[in-house]
């Protein structure tokens, strides 16, 4: 018989242990995986991870690796404070494309007007887009108790259908001989979230990914508000008796990572992607809640999580275009990681022991 | 704009067939909530039962044989979840969502060479006499044996969740599993096989889309009904009539919304096609005010220490 002992304290070393035990676990299964589809499976995995880094074209595939890992960062920084709290926003993909719609339409708003100012005023537009979005289920919990797991998610597809709307009407290209989409941003220099240093993939994205790290790492460890999160989280009878306001949390949570998540789609726009279109959005804001578990939700976690996720989605692309892999089995792939994360997340909390049978 | 086109005793008939993958699902994890469990993976089966129905329908040419494709593969997906949150004992909202996840990219792998094929049609049940009543009878009288099927496991789970012991049981599983443990019912049990009645249900729902709503397949075709489903249950106070209810009113504003693009409202089709989410939040926002009715041990880890 193997019984289940639950640790007085979560154990440190496992902690640390099971984001690579899952990674490891991942690899093998999905090698299974990719022998099943008829790829051999080493030469798969080889190529997820080590072509992007290491391979002969690594040259291109390393600033890849900022533009990809940026946007899940900052979305799963944002994600990692309410989940800390018992806080769920899992509608981060509409504020993603709500930060887009905001920060492009501001944008829009300037064409052709160059000046230093249009960025900036995109970015606080970006922000407040994915903040409102946020807002709404954050509002709707604290005045009425009304559930923000579904909330949030309903709201996903109510920013696709915005998005629709918006690219083929409202900012639509005048001059894009009726195609649906807006103006490229790219090609207007004011607007334009451009590579701080050309062909390193950095921009203000990678940037705001990096401070926002720092910024939740000095928040969850050196303040109060971050001590309130953290309480609420593992003791939230005591966080009760402690004084800990949950409304003033729940707003805080939401909508820091819905101000978070939108400044994501708002770089995304203006930089690598460059315009708003129906299929603007990839699912970052769903990928992110897997970087955020898989991070530990700890900032310096994610950082890394982060990183690694942006290595399955390049080496998946490199798969798919060497090997012939589809694109569902990256999908599928990171999916796994997720289950073998919370799986192997039991030795962190419990001890496995096997336990003679008793006798009465 | 012609609102004249639209003709009501079709809509009626229509919102029948547009709220049964809703009703199928939201009853089946109306008996998980009621055991205490959380799945929030009702999106992930969903989609693995509309491909899995899908394909062996396809492949066998027999609609009911999908049917119980999707019942197993919804059930087998389950099991995943059963896994992590009743033996792992992972965080149930976590462990759901990867549910969904790692279901939407799997059905999009396994969906591959389906793409724009034709499954069997199951044909619709044409009852004697009954179906010939004028208004009543297309209404009530002519759909497919799965619409039926739902109907009855609604009125099955309101009497063995009233009337039986089983039903008294789970309840109590979901009211207080420490209570429960200690009156000697096998906690972990009876919550697993409700899971897995969840994970058929949601199976079934998701190949009703693919096999007789739409009917084909296309990658992440449930688009969000999982998660109305979600919503549906809370509507429904965990009430197996309510659900019902619940059912036919998303799908009358599902319907009708389609119906109105159709007809060529003045309003967007984008705005119109998000009105259902709307609708969702909305009423959702009217009915969290009583939480009275919830089980009590709702997605509380349930953990035997001795």
């Amino acid at each position: 018989m193997i019984v289940l002992e639950k640790r007085p304290q979560p154990s440190k070393a496992w902690s640390y242990a099971t984001p690579l035990v899952a990674v490891l676990a991942t690899m093998v299964f999905g090698g299974i995986l990719f022998a099943i589809l008829g790829k051999n499976p080493i030469q798969a995995i080889g190529t997820i991870f080590w072509e992007p880094l290491f391979g002969e074209f690594a040259f291109y595939y390393r600033p890849q690796l900022l533009v990809k890992g940026a946007p899940l960062v900052l979305i799963a920084i944002g994600l990692s404070l309410g989940f800390r709290a018992g806080i769920w926003n899992i509608g981060a993909e509409g504020q993603y494309i709500m930060g887009a719609i905001f920060g492009a339409a501001a944008g829009l708003a300037f064409y052709p007007l160059d000046a230093f100012y249009v960025f900036p005023i995109m970015v606080i537009a970006g922000a407040f887009g994915g903040w409102l979005w946020a807002a709404i289920p954050a509002f709707l919990k604290v005045r009425f108790g009304t559930n923000e797991i579904l909330v949030s998610l309903m709201l996903v597809y109510v920013a696709e259908q915005m998005l629709a709307s918006v690219s083929l009407g409202l900012l639509k290209n005048p001059e894009g001989f009726g195609f649906p989409g807006s103006r490229n941003l790219q090609s207007y220099e004011s607007a334009h979230n451009a590579e701080l240093i050309v062909g390193s993939g950095m921009h203000w994205g990678v940037v705001s990914a990096l401070i926002a790290v720092i910024f939740a790492y000095v928040l969850l460890n050196r303040h109060m508000l971050g001590f309130h999160i953290r309480l609420t989280g593992e003791a939230p009878r005591a966080a009760k008796f402690a004084g800990v306001n949950p409304a003033r949390l729940i707003l805080f949570c939401l909508g820091m990572s819905g101000a978070l998540a939108g400044l994501a789609g708002m770089f995304e726009v203006s930089g690598p992607s460059g315009q708003v279109s129906i299929d603007f959005n990839v699912g970052y804001g769903f990928t992110a809640i897997i970087v955020a578990f898989l991070g530990r939700l700890h900032p310096v976690g994610i950082l890394l999580a982060g990183g690694l996720m942006a290595l399955t989605y390049i080496g998946g692309e490199i798969a798919q275009s060497q090997l012939g892999l589809p694109a569902a089995a990256i999908q599928v792939f990171q999916g796994m990681l997720l289950f073998f994360l919370l799986a192997f997340d039991l030795l962190t909390n419990y001890r496995i022991r096997a336990a003679r049978k008793e006798v009465a | 704009m012609d609102l004249g086109e639209i003709n009501p005793v079709l809509l009626v008939a229509s919102l029948m067939v547009a709220a049964t993958p809703l009703l199928l699902a939201a009853i089946g994890e109306l008996v998980v909530e009621k055991a205490g469990v959380l799945n929030l993976g009702v999106e992930g089966m969903m989609i693995v039962g509309a491909i899995s129905g899908f394909a062996i329908s396809v492949e066998t040419g027999s609609p009911w044989l999908g049917f119980i494709a999707a019942a197993i593969g919804g059930a087998v997906l389950s099991l995943l979840f059963v896994l992590l949150t009743q033996f792992a004992l992972a965080n149930q909202v976590a462990s759901g969502l990867a549910l969904t996840l790692f279901g939407l990219g799997f059905s999009a792998l396994m969906g591959q060479s389906y793409v724009g094929v034709k499954p069997p049609s199951m044909g619709d049940i044409h009852i004697p006499l009954l179906s010939d009543i004028p208004v009543i009878g297309p209404i009530l009288f002519q759909h497919d044996p799965i619409l039926y099927l739902g109907i009855a496991l609604v009125a099955a789970v309101w009497a063995t969740l009233k009337y039986t012991r089983v039903g008294l049981i789970l309840r109590a599983v979901g009211e207080n599993h420490d209570a429960a443990h200690a009156l000697g019912y096998k906690v972990i049990k009876i919550r697993i096989l409700a899971i897995l009645f969840g994970g058929a249900c949601a199976g079934l729902g998701g190949a009703y889309i693919s096999l007789i709503r739409v009917p084909q397949w296309t990658e992440g075709m449930t688009a969000g009904v999982g998660w109305i489903a979600l919503a549906l249950v809370v509507f429904a106070s965990w009430k197996p009539w309510r659900a019902l209810l619940g059912a036919y009113l998303f799908g009358g504003i599902t319907v009708l919304q389609l119906n109105l693009q159709a007809a060529g409202v003045a309003i967007p089709v984008e705005y119109l096609a998000m009105s259902p989410y709307i609708i969702t939040i909305l009423v959702l926002v009217i009915l969290s005010a009583d939480k009275s009715s919830a089980p009590a041990s709702l997605g509380r880890i349930f953990h035997a220490s001795h």
